[in-house]
This record gives C-alpha cells, sequence and structure tokens, in this order.
C-alpha cells in the first residue's frame, strides 16, 4: 500500500474517515516506509509498536465514529521533544540513554488529537546547525540530489531529520522546533511546508531547552493544509510554560480561503542581500508576481536592522544556551565520565558529552554573560531585538504579511561549510529575525534552482495572526503548484 | 575581540568543560571569528532603547504558591548515572 505514503495528511484524514483504508493500514505502510528510508539516517528512534497500538485505538475510534482532529495520523517527532519512556536524545551524546518519564505538552496535544508516533527524528545537536551534521547519532542525508550529482546534500537543520522523514513520504507530518529558522530553512531544502508559529503558541514545557526566548515548536508537513491542521492540534494554552499564551486556539483550516484579495504583502529592501542567488531573487519576483495575480497589493517596506539580526542571535542564543545546558553535568541523567572530584567529573563528561558546535556555543555564552562583558554583548544583543521588533511594528502598519525567500542558497553538500561556522549561521539570514521579534512564519516550496533542487519561500505574519500567514501561504503553494519530488 | 589562551581556558573552566592545552589555539581563533563577527552591532547607536525582556507582551502568570507535585523520587531518580538510597550520588565533595 504505498499510495497511502503519498496523500497528505488530509486526505489521510478523509480516507479514514470515509472508510476507505484503515489506520493500521495506513501505519503499516508508514513503518515500511521508515524502514525502507534508513539509509537517510531520519530516525534516531523508531517506534512501529506506539505506532500500531495508536493504530488500533484510531480504528476502534473511527468505527465509533468518535474520530478525533489526527486521529490515526503517522507522524515524526524530533527528536528534542520529551517522549514518556521513548529514548529522548537532542541529538547529543551526553543525554545517552535518557527516557523522559513525562510527555512534553505539545506531544501529549497531539497523543490526544489522536495521532500515531512513528518515531524519533535525528536533529542537529540540541538544535544548534543549519545542516543536520553536528548530531551525535551522524549527519541525515536529504532524500534528494542535485541534478547530475549523486552527492548526498544536508536536508537543513536543525530539524533535518523531520524534514526528511516528511519529504521522502515516510511520515504524513513531523514536529520541528524552531529558534532561528530550524523548521523553516530544513523545509525549503526538502521540499516541504515549515511552520514556525508566533512565540507563545506552542508550549515549550518538555522540550529540551536550547534558547528559551527564541525556541518555538512548529508542524513539518507537504501541503499549507496539512500544517495548519498540525499546528491546530499542537498550539494551546499551558500552565507549565509561563510564556505560553492564554489565546483560544483558531480552526487553522478554515482560515484557507484562498482570498486574499485586498491583502497588502510588504516586500522588505534589506532582504536583498549581496551575493545571493540569483535565482533565489528570480523566484521571490515570481512569488510577488504570484501573490499579484490573486488581489493582494505589494507594498516596499524597510527592516532597516535586519543586517543586525544573525549578530545579535549569535550572542541572544549561545548565551541562553549556556545557561540552559548547564543541566547537563552527570548527574541527573545521561553520560558521565568519571573524575575525581566533582568538578572534574562534570568537565569530563561535559567535554565528552558535546559536540564541537555545542560546546563552542555554550563557551561564547559563557563569555558574554561573563562579569564585565554582559552590559557589552547580552544587553547590547537585546536592545537590538528590541529595534528589530521595532521595524517590524512599523512594518505591519503599512502590510499584513511579509515574503521574503527563506533561504539564500538551496541545500549544501554533506561535509561542506563544516569548517566555517559563520558561513554556516548565514543559512538563517531570513528566518533569524522572525524568531528575535517572536513572529509567525511558514515556508513553502515555490520551485527548484538550476541544480534541481528545491527553493523556498517565506510568508511572515503578525504576532498570533498565523491565520493569515497560512492563507497566503496556502494561495502560494497553489500557484507555485509544486508537484516535485526527491 | 581576540581572545587569548588564557581567556579561554577561563571560559572553559567557567563552563564547565574541559578542553586540552592542545586545543586551545584553534578554539581562540573561532571564538574571536564569532566574537568579531557578532560585535558588528557596535555600530549601531542603541542609547535609550530598552532591551528586550520578553518578545510577547504580556504580565507573568501568577497562581497560588502550593506544592502541585511530588512524591516522585523514583521517576526523578530513574535516569541517574548514578543513584543510591534514594539520592544522586556525586564524587566525594567534603574530605
Amino acid at each position: 500500500m504505498s499510495t497511502l505514503t503519498e496523500l497528505s495528511l488530509a486526505d489521510a484524514r478523509d480516507g479514514l474517515r470515509a472508510k476507505k483504508f484503515s489506520a493500521r493500514e495506513l501505519a503499516e505502510a508508514h513503518i515500511a516506509a521508515v524502514t525502507r528510508i534508513k539509509p537517510l539516517n531520519a530516525f534516531i528512534t523508531e517506534t512501529p509498536d506506539a505506532a500500531l497500538e495508536g493504530a488500533a485505538e484510531a480504528d476502534r475510534r473511527l468505527a465509533k465514529g468518535e474520530a478525533r482532529a489526527m486521529e490515526g495520523l503517522p507522524i515524526a517527532i524530533k527528536d528534542l521533544f520529551c517522549t514518556e519512556g521513548v529514548l529522548t536524545t537532542a541529538g547529543s551524546h551526553i543525554l545517552d540513554g535518557f527516557k523522559p518519564p513525562y510527555e512534553s505538552t505539545v506531544t501529549a496535544n497531539l497523543w490526544k488529537a489522536g495521532a500515531v508516533m512513528l518515531g524519533k527524528t535525528n536533529m542537529d545537536e540540541f538544535a544548534m546547525g543549519s545542516s543536520n551534521m553536528t548530531s551525535y547519532h551522524g549527519p541525515v542525508e536529504s532524500p534528494w540530489r542535485r541534478r547530475g550529482d549523486n552527492r548526498p546534500l544536508v536536508p537543513g537543520g536543525s530539524s533535518g531529520g523531520s524534514a526528511a522523514a516528511v519529504a521522502a513520504r515516510a511520515a504524513l507530518g513531523a514536529t520541528g522546533t524552531d529558534t532561528g529558522g530550524s523548521i523553516r530553512q530544513p523545509a525549503a531544502f526538502s521540499g516541504i511546508v515549515g511552520m514556525k508559529p508566533t512565540y507563545g503558541r506552542c508550549s515549550r514545557w518538555g522540550i529540551v531547552a536550547f534558547a528559551s526566548s527564541l525556541d518555538q515548536a512548529g508542524p513539518m508537513t507537504r501541503t499549507v493544509r496539512d500544517a495548519a491542521i498540525m499546528l491546530g492540534a499542537m498550539a494551546g494554552h499551558d500552565p507549565k510554560d509561563s510564556t505560553s499564551v492564554d489565546r483560544p486556539v483558531p480552526d487553522y483550516e478554515k482560515a484557507l480561503t484562498g482570498n486574499v484579495r485586498g491583502l497588502k504583502i510588504g516586500i522588505p529592501k534589506e532582504y536583498r542581500v549581496d551575493g545571493m542567488n540569483p535565482e533565489i531573487d528570480r523566484l521571490w519576483e515570481q512569488g510577488i508576481a504570484w501573490l499579484k495575480a490573486a488581489g493582494v497589493e505589494t507594498v516596499a517596506i524597510s527592516l532597516p536592522h535586519t543586517k543586525y539580526a544573525l549578530p545579535a542571535y549569535y550572542i541572544v542564543a549561545p548565551a541562553e544556551a549556556s545557561s540552559n545546558l548547564a543541566r547537563y553535568d552527570g548527574v541527573r541523567y545521561g553520560l558521565r565520565v568519571p573524575g575525581g572530584t566533582l568538578d572534574e567529573m562534570y568537565e569530563k563528561t561535559r567535554a565528552a558529552g558535546f559536540g564541537k558546535e555545542v560546546r563552542r556555543r555554550v563557551m561564547i555564552g559563557t563569555y558574554v554573560l561573563s562579569a564585565g562583558y554582559y552590559d557589552a554583548y547580552y544587553n547590547k544583543a537585546r536592545q537590538i531585538r528590541t529595534l528589530i521588533a521595532r521595524d517590524f511594528a512599523e512594518a505591519y502598519r503599512k502590510c499584513d504579511v511579509i515574503l521574503t525567500p527563506t533561504s539564500p542558497n538551496t541545500a549544501f553538500a554533506v561535509g561542506e561549510k563544516m569548517d566555517d561556522p559563520i558561513a554556516m549561521y548565514l543559512n538563517d539570514v531570513f528566518t533569524v529575525p522572525g524568531n528575535l521579534a517572536g513572529l509567525p512564519g511558514i515556508s513553502v516550496p515555490a520551485g527548484l534552482g538550476g541544480d534541481g533542487l528545491p527553493l523556498g519561500l517565506q510568508v511572515l505574519g503578525r504576532a498570533f495572526d498565523e491565520e493569515t500567514v497560512l492563507r497566503v501561504a496556502e494561495v502560494l503553494e497553489r500557484a507555485a503548484d509544486f508537484k516535485h519530488k526527491p | 575581540m581576540a581572545l587569548d589562551r588564557d581567556t579561554v581556558r577561563n571560559i572553559a573552566t567557567l563552563a564547565r568543560i574541559r578542553v586540552e592545552d592542545n586545543e586551545l589555539d584553534a578554539l581562540a581563533g573561532e571564538l574571536s571569528n564569532i566574537l568579531t563577527f557578532v560585535e558588528q552591532l557596535n555600530e549601531v547607536d542603541t542609547k535609550g532603547v530598552e532591551p528586550m525582556t520578553s518578545v510577547v507582551a504580556m504580565q507573568l502568570p501568577r497562581r497560588p504558591d502550593e506544592v502541585t507535585d511530588g512524591n516522585i523520587q523514583n521517576k526523578i531518580l530513574a535516569n541517574a548515572p548514578e543513584g543510591t538510597r534514594g539520592f544522586f550520588a556525586v564524587p566525594k565533595v567534603v574530605e
């Protein structure tokens, strides 16, 4: 039943309700697909038994006409989400063997909506990376190849395993997390849809923390409608996360009216960066033309502090990471390397447990927070964040959403860009500002580059206006009619 | 900002990450590059700009100061690399 894995999440949902196939058949087809894509290394842990158990429950409910929003739909979970009794590594050696005794709120919400777990997906260690090459469990390969070139490519990161699994038709959808672009950039590289909701929309409780003021969970799917369905299941207020916002969760699928007439789309001039691939510029122009044809009005806007978003991010994120990652001390969970003294045990454990990129960021974070440097770095970066948020607030007086490319380049080969951290950081130049300002954003596959690889366009919206973002994204999706497969 | 070996060694100590002497130079170079990159921020005049504390304008929620969980000692210790008699075990701290 391999055709079942070709269905969109929405079509699979409708097919189950129409009794065209059972949840068990749907789960089995996806379990087989997960096995088939093993060479991509997209999963750290596979949970076929959980999938079949969930499917059995789903079939019972479907038979009784009691299907919930995501009843029987097999999805993959980024290994950053704590899943009760199921290994959760965050892609790190230091969490060896960690089986959380609790379930993250977002995954609990998904199971409450009837979704079924296929496994835990590979990722950059502690979500720090744009390539999925920093995982202790090895890099993930993208299912895509450049035209006429068989070298393995990265799926993007940090939610690279989730992106690869969804692109390769091994899951109907997957969770991701996005601190600086970790949902949207891999979605763009892998030819799928990835959405980072507004900060506060999804609970962070039970998600291994990277940079708490930036981290946000979101869906990765093959269509915008699927993202709307999955976000609806993931989102919601949670008293256990004090930054989770107490607002009703709208029916996001209803927002997909196809009508964008009269909306104003902002085009920020600062996103035309030097050295950007001309194809990406052309695709951006194409996206503008598509939306104009659908009846939107375009507005030239300015986000003058865009250039400073990445440097501000590389202070704020490492600073928060250095304090969040202080908990990995060899005492309470995960790896422990023995030492003669307590400090020696800490130091040896953390030296062995953290990879190079994580060590680099923890050390940068430690430095910028240390006495005498706090104001010069951390406070300065927080001031820049205020200015970036103000830029967006100013822009949204003139427009309803903003259209930009998702990434300045297409996927690169496994092993490339590893010697220059800053070159790697530049992958997130268009996505980071949205995190710093807490705004919702989505990446939609919009075309192929000359190398035959997917390119994405990003729609950014006002805080808590995921509905308009999704509506515009769906219109873009229809116009782009992206039918390419890896 | 170019960091020297001693500064890198000190950061490593603060971060409780063992760094071998033969790694210090390379690490100093990497960290210095990142610091140079982020120091672009000095071009921006931020006088009088309030540092962002919360990205979403909201009041921190409050709840009554009551115990809401507990009695989960086994769960808490379940993942400990070394636990003994209901405690986490660490190398001897007091002589």
